[in-house]
């Protein structure tokens, strides 16, 4: 520790760092003012290094693998994106698709798991009763079990819920009803290999964060509201709905996005439990042009495809960054 | 509502039950998916469960108990998997997720208070471009990484060769087998786990992925710092360095505390970016404990040892979760805060 200590002590009285922020101001020398200008443009060019990459790439028309370095793209092409855009992969999938999939999947996790965890969290910051440690504490196991963990069980559970066409013409739907003549019958939906199932399923690992950055967040919001809200007659179910709600939009909305972001990249659960090409997903179709599959992609496919996977999500994160960060901190700097 | 119509009388037992009632919810839905599931894993991490017991579950004829079996077979490295070994990817993945955090809260920190300099120029511009990597899914973050450590086309031996051309008149292309060589090039770094090349790129992806965040909630922090603070330190003759160890590290600690934990948290089952870029390897190397799970349960489908395996992840993701949750108090509720 020390010796870190030491090596940063020196950092800062080299470059005389004024962590202030206050003095200073327009007399900050001009040799002062050139060195620190150039260890930030050395982190914005590192900073830029794999963006640039991929941007070029992808603005390239060049179908074999890149032979030297470029950063800076020498042609704006769209033949990449367009061939993604018309074929992403050798699957019967089109692009519309898999971009649904993917935005239904991630906004329905993010939506479902931020509608349980609200009241939840709620209980958790302003109730005193018995076994709220426990009952936290227990909320927060899945975050202690990957979802791979889980994965085994949640696969037989949904596989349990199928719907079959029997041999009469009836529909059976297991493990509900089964066909009156016993034959197996011929498989119409299986949950287990379903964006919904996929979707429940990933909700469980969803929980626990929602829970933990709402609960962080109605800490912050003064009693008094609601003191006064019972004051004026409110039971609790109206001070919930009426005043804790409003006040806690900004962080719902916040809380809703990075269950979104979260769940966009999703792959461990999609990628066990998916077999058709039409539920494939975004994410999915990211690694297949990637590692031991892709030998046969274009690279500048590949980089198309990165960037419009990216795109969405870091535009939408640009615009909400305050809320977000200051949401993220305000759930966890306490105490 | 039951509850909005309960007499005045009754209010006391009526707030008893209430929280009970916003829990309900929650605690219904991972009775189903969270509670049963692991209930399930524990009890077939006791068995030979494989493929073919998929169909009937617990209810097939064939399924045997074999008591601790697979938690032996785990620990004593006894499973017939190449290059595995418990210990030393337990020790793996906890120094992967703390060697990232030690680069990253301090680099994080140190370009924070770079930015803050008052006088400085182009500061939005920076604050703008430095945010870049957080907002990149880290899944995409990690295929294209696995390109530029393409052994024969990526940027990264690409920029290696330039750079060594024009500065250390070297005329070979750098060829460096980033993802394939299996000799650790510090060896004794970690000792019981070696890190091979590919550890080291993974630290070059995961420290341009992770540094940024650390610095935007480190510039939140210093921006709440008050500052006559300063003012009255350098009335009373504090220098630079000074100001830096007694105000600014001190005030930061409340949010740097959590943000590191968080980080730990998340490197340590940083499962997509992990596979994304090496699967584990080479030579199971960089395997954490999650990508083994993953591999269990996908490639070698060995259910039951992969629920063995489950429930270690479960019980070392405890202790984890328990140092930490002291550290910010997480659980703390209002009335205590």
């Amino acid at each position: 520790m020390t010796t870190q200590n030491q090596t940063k002590n020196s950092i800062v009285r080299f470059l005389n760092i004024n962590t202030s922020g206050q003095t200073g101001g327009r007399n900050l020398p001009l040799w002062r003012q050139l060195l620190l200008q150039l260890i930030a443009i050395a982190i914005l060019a590192s900073v830029m290094f794999p963006i640039m990459y991929v941007v070029t790439l992808s603005f390239s028309s060049k179908t074999t693998r890149p032979s030297s370095l470029e950063l800076f793209p020498k042609e704006i092409s769209f033949v990449a994106y367009q061939q993604v855009l018309d074929k992403p992969t050798g699957n019967p999938v089109t692009f519309i698709e898999l971009l649904r999939n993917s935005f239904m999947l991630s906004m329905g996790v993010g939506m479902a798991a931020l509608a349980i965890a609200v009241t939840a969290a709620y209980a958790f910051s302003r109730f005193k009763f018995a076994m709220r440690e426990v009952l936290m504490v227990l909320v927060f196991i899945p975050l202690l079990m990957p979802a791979v963990g889980l994965s085994t069980p949640l696969y037989l559970l949904l596989n349990q819920v199928q719907v079959k066409e029997c041999k009469d013409g009836a529909t059976a739907i297991q493990p509900f009803t089964t066909c009156e003549d016993g034959s197996k019958g011929k498989l119409q939906f299986n949950l287990r290999d379903s964006l919904f199932g996929v979707g429940i399923a990933m909700t469980a690992s969803a929980l626990p964060f929602a829970v933990w950055n709402l609960k962080g967040y109605l800490d912050t919001i003064p009693r008094e509201l609601e003191e006064a809200a019972a004051i004026d007659g409110a039971d609790a179910n109206q001070t919930f709905w009426q005043i804790v709600i409003p006040l806690a939009i900004p962080q719902l909305a916040v809380t809703f996005f990075l269950g979104f972001i979260g769940h966009w990249q999703e792959f461990v659960l999609t990628w066990l439990f998916l077999s058709q090409p039409k539920d494939y997903t975004l994410a999915m179709t990211l690694y297949n042009m990637t590692g031991q599959y892709a030998n046969a992609i274009p690279w500048n496919r590949f980089a198309a495809m990165a960037v419009i996977v990216a795109l969405p999500v870091a535009i939408v994160y640009i615009a909400l960054q305050r809320n977000i960060v200051g949401g993220l901190t305000t759930g966890s700097v306490k105490g | 509502m039951a509850v909005a119509k309960s007499s005045v009388g009754k209010s006391k037992r009526k707030n008893a039950v209430l929280p009970y009632l916003y829990l309900l919810p929650a605690f219904l839905i991972m009775g189903v998916i969270t509670f049963y599931p692991l209930i399930y894993q524990v009890i077939i991490s006791f068995t030979n469960f494989e493929s073919k017991h998929l169909l009937l579950g617990l209810k097939s004829p064939e399924l045997e108990f074999i008591g601790i079996k697979n938690y032996i077979d785990i620990f004593t490295a006894a499973l017939p998997v190449e290059n595995f070994n418990f210990f030393r990817v337990l020790e793996f993945n906890f120094w992967w997720a703390l060697s990232n955090v030690m680069l990253h809260v301090p680099a994080g920190v140190l370009i924070a208070v770079l930015l803050n300099t008052e006088g400085l120029w182009f500061k939005r511009l920076y604050r703008a471009a430095y945010i870049l990597p957080v907002v990149v899914p880290p899944l995409v973050v990690a295929t294209v990484w696995t390109n530029i450590f393409d052994e024969r086309y990526g940027a990264m031996n690409q920029l290696l060769t330039t750079l060594s051309m024009t500065f250390f008149g070297g005329t070979e292309p750098v060829y460096i087998r980033w993802f394939e060589d299996v000799t650790p090039p510090i060896p004794g770094f970690l000792p019981g786990a070696p890190l091979t090349l590919a550890y080291y790129a993974m630290m070059i992806a995961n420290f341009w992925l992770g540094w940024p965040f650390m610095s935007v909630v480190a510039t939140g922090a210093l921006q709440s710092i008050p500052k006559d603070l300063y003012e009255a330190a350098s009335i009373d003759g504090a220098t630079g360095s000074q100001q830096f160890w007694g105000i600014t590290v001190p005030l930061l600690r409340p949010a740097m505390i959590p943000a590191a934990v968080y980080g730990f948290t998340l490197s340590f089952n940083l499962f997509n970016f992990v596979f994304f870029m090496t699967g584990g390897g080479p030579a199971r190397s960089t395997e954490l404990l999650v990508t083994f799970a993953y591999n269990l349960v996908r490639n070698l489908r060995w259910y039951g040892v992969a629920a063995a395996f489950a429930v270690i992840i479960f019980g070392v993701a405890l202790v984890v979760f328990l140092i930490t949750n002291r550290i910010t108090r997480a659980t703390q509720n209002y009335q205590e805060a």
